[in-house]
């Protein structure tokens, strides 16, 4: 009995949670209060008639349930998780443990500042450190993720040029080695986008920028170091270039890892950069989080910051809501405040000597990596790289073995794979990011899987194919799974 | 690879076939190739007008989304709804059952000088 129960544990048809309900069955009793019993008064057509179906089930149940998933769900608390731009770091417990104190997990948000210095406190500590790392002015924390501090940012740009020169310019420039996320925030914030090729060597073409900038270029967005892995060494040209034609410049943070304690944005000439807190400062990140995406901007754009912004006057904390050039709210209250506390830890527990310990060893495991893996697969840039490696797994497509096939077989070494097919202009790419947590072991580990699998491609190529053969599920059709989406489950149906 | 020899094509992959004063588009076998599964088209309304080079809508592949650039200038007659239900058209018949839209050229004569031949554009794949 022990045995099949172990086994079912690990076969594919774990049941759903809808699956073990039962009706009537219940995890907690919610006491009866005289004032749940009163009719709500919303309006027609918006009051539930039917309780909401979920499922009915026992805390034991639950706590079964998820924890048997996560076991089967391959994170960073299991294994190495190198996936390239994401910076999948360990995330330090000692976070947890303060954003757990009372003081700040059991806070209302409407309650009056009076009585929560302390977490107000958090957030001015936590904004004037993000300005001090990236060079910068002044912050908002309430962004949610990078791509919301993105688009923060070009409303704030938009209003700007409204502010001084009447008019909100057309135009945002992006490298074709762009998150596609640029482009994205580029057209919700109304402007149109302007992609540039790269140069040979994987850096922005600074001939091609020139004669593509005019008075109608609103700003540059430009990931530094780029998604090649390779830090813009003309940045600070680039960023005088787009300031002679009276635009801004946006640094996409998602690859800060790289820089801190060595390099700032406000130094190389940018305006505004996202910092994605779930990355660089070890918040929790991918299914789990959530994100937050801080945005940091010179003293000449603070004024358009979201309100409220945090206010410090001789150690009494305040919302400063009075900011009539503000771009407005961004994010319910004060941005997801539980993270906040979370990288502020890591940010102290570090230090300034510690941050940038983290990034120097983070460029070094990154550069043993391309070294190592050089031997066996094309590197798409072949000079010393920042904090991330892109190969090519084009060697490896001419065996018979994609690189979607490299990522599948991964899997069943215990793995997760590294980014593949971004960037896009690398052919079969597998951006490789190990950050800083990884002992030496592990990257050889790793470097020594890759190699065996390139040895796999050559000698039976169809292994690759079919991989993985040891998860729970095997290839899943993500064709299939994208045109027909159904996520709804009716036991009825 | 398939490049049939009547079709005229972009740099960025589509395929024009001219029929009187209208132009079929599409996107070539290579880049269905390039994109893998194709799972989501959005199509451009019928009746807008768009420029020689301007999006005309977007692909979304399982690995990545890419904009459809219109060959030539003129207003959309026609857009082939098939793909809504059945995006992967684009996979399997890239020059026939796949196309994206029928195109009411406005410039062709002097536009047409910026399309490529089926040779040279086998040379642009083969790079």
């Amino acid at each position: 009995m022990a045995t099949k129960r172990s086994v079912r544990a690990l076969q594919s048809e774990t049941p759903l949670i809808f699956e073990l309900s039962r009706p009537g069955r219940t995890g907690c009793e919610i006491p009866a209060h005289s004032s749940l019993a009163k009719p709500v008064s919303l309006p027609d057509g918006l009051a539930r008639r039917q309780a909401p179906r979920l499922p009915e089930v026992a805390e034991n149940q639950v706590m079964r349930h998820y924890t048997n998933l996560s076991v089967r769900n391959h994170h960073i608390d299991r294994d190495f998780y190198p996936l390239g731009s994401c910076t999948m770091k360990y995330n330090p417990r000692v976070n947890e443990d303060m954003a757990a104190l009372p003081g700040f997990s059991a806070l209302h948000p409407l309650q009056p500042a009076i009585t929560c210095q302390g977490a107000l406190q958090v957030e001015h500590e936590l904004s004037k450190a993000l300005a001090e790392i990236t060079g910068l002015e002044a912050v908002t924390l309430q962004p949610a993720a990078g791509a919301q501090g993105e688009l923060t940012a070009l409303l704030m740009f938009r209003a700007y040029h409204i502010k001084h020169g009447g008019r909100p310019r057309r135009r945002v420039i992006i490298p074709d080695s762009a998150h596609g996320t640029n482009p994205a925030s580029i057209v919700i914030a109304g402007y149109e986008v302007l992609e540039l090729a790269s140069g040979a060597d994987g850096l922005m073409d600074v001939s091609a920028l020139k004669n593509a900038l005019n008075e109608d270029v609103a700003a540059l967005m430009i990931t530094n170091p780029n998604t090649v892995g390779l830090f813009e060494s003309r940045i600070s040209e680039i960023t005088r270039m787009v300031h002679d034609v009276g635009g801004l410049v946006y640094m996409d943070g998602a690859n800060l890892n790289a820089l801190l304690g060595i390099a700032r944005p406000g130094d190389m000439g940018f305006d505004a950069c996202h910092i994605n807190l779930h990355k660089t400062f070890s918040t929790p990140h991918g299914g789990g989080g959530p994100g937050s995406g801080p945005v940091a901007v010179t003293k000449a754009l603070a004024p358009f910051l979201p309100s409220p912004v945090i206010h410090e006057a001789g150690g009494a904390y305040s919302w400063d809501w009075d900011r009539p050039d503000s771009i407005g709210h961004v994010h319910a209250f004060f941005g997801n405040f539980g993270v906040h506390v979370r990288a502020l830890t890591y940010i102290l527990s570090m230090g300034a000597d510690g941050l940038r310990a983290m990034s120097e060893a983070a460029i070094i495991n990154a550069n043993y990596l391309r070294v190592k893996l050089g031997k066996a697969y094309e590197v798409a840039y072949d000079a010393p790289c920042m904090h991330e490696v892109v190969l090519s797994g084009d060697r490896q497509k001419a065996k018979g073995a994609r690189t979607a096939d490299i990522a599948k077989r991964l899997l069943d070494y215990g793995f997760h794979p590294p980014t593949v097919y971004f960037p896009l202009i690398v052919h079969e790419a597998l951006m490789i990011e190990p950050t800083e947590s990884e002992p030496k072991e592990t990257l050889d580990e790793f470097i020594e899987t890759l190699l065996e699998i390139d040895r796999e491609a050559a000698a039976n190529p169809k292994l690759l194919q079919d991989a993985p053969h040891t998860t729970p599920v095997r290839r899943l059709d993500e064709a299939a799974a994208a045109r027909a989406l159904n996520i709804r489950y009716f036991k009825d149906r | 690879m398939n490049i049939p020899k009547d079709l005229l094509y972009t740099k960025d992959h589509e395929w024009v076939r001219i029929e009187g004063d209208l132009a079929v588009v599409g996107i070539t076998d290579f880049a269905q190739g390039e994109l893998g599964d194709i799972v989501f088209v959005q199509l451009p309304e019928k009746g807008s007008r768009i420029a020689q080079g301007q999006s005309l809508g977007s692909i979304e592949a399982v690995k990545a989304v890419a904009d459809v650039y219109s060959p030539l200038s003129g207003e959309v007659a026609e857009v082939n709804a098939a793909l809504n239900d059945k995006p992967e058209l684009m996979n399997q018949e890239p020059y026939g059952g796949g196309w994206v839209v029928k195109i009411r050229t406005a410039n062709l004569a002097a536009e047409k000088a910026a399309l490529l031949n089926a040779a040279a554009y086998a040379d642009l794949t083969t790079a």
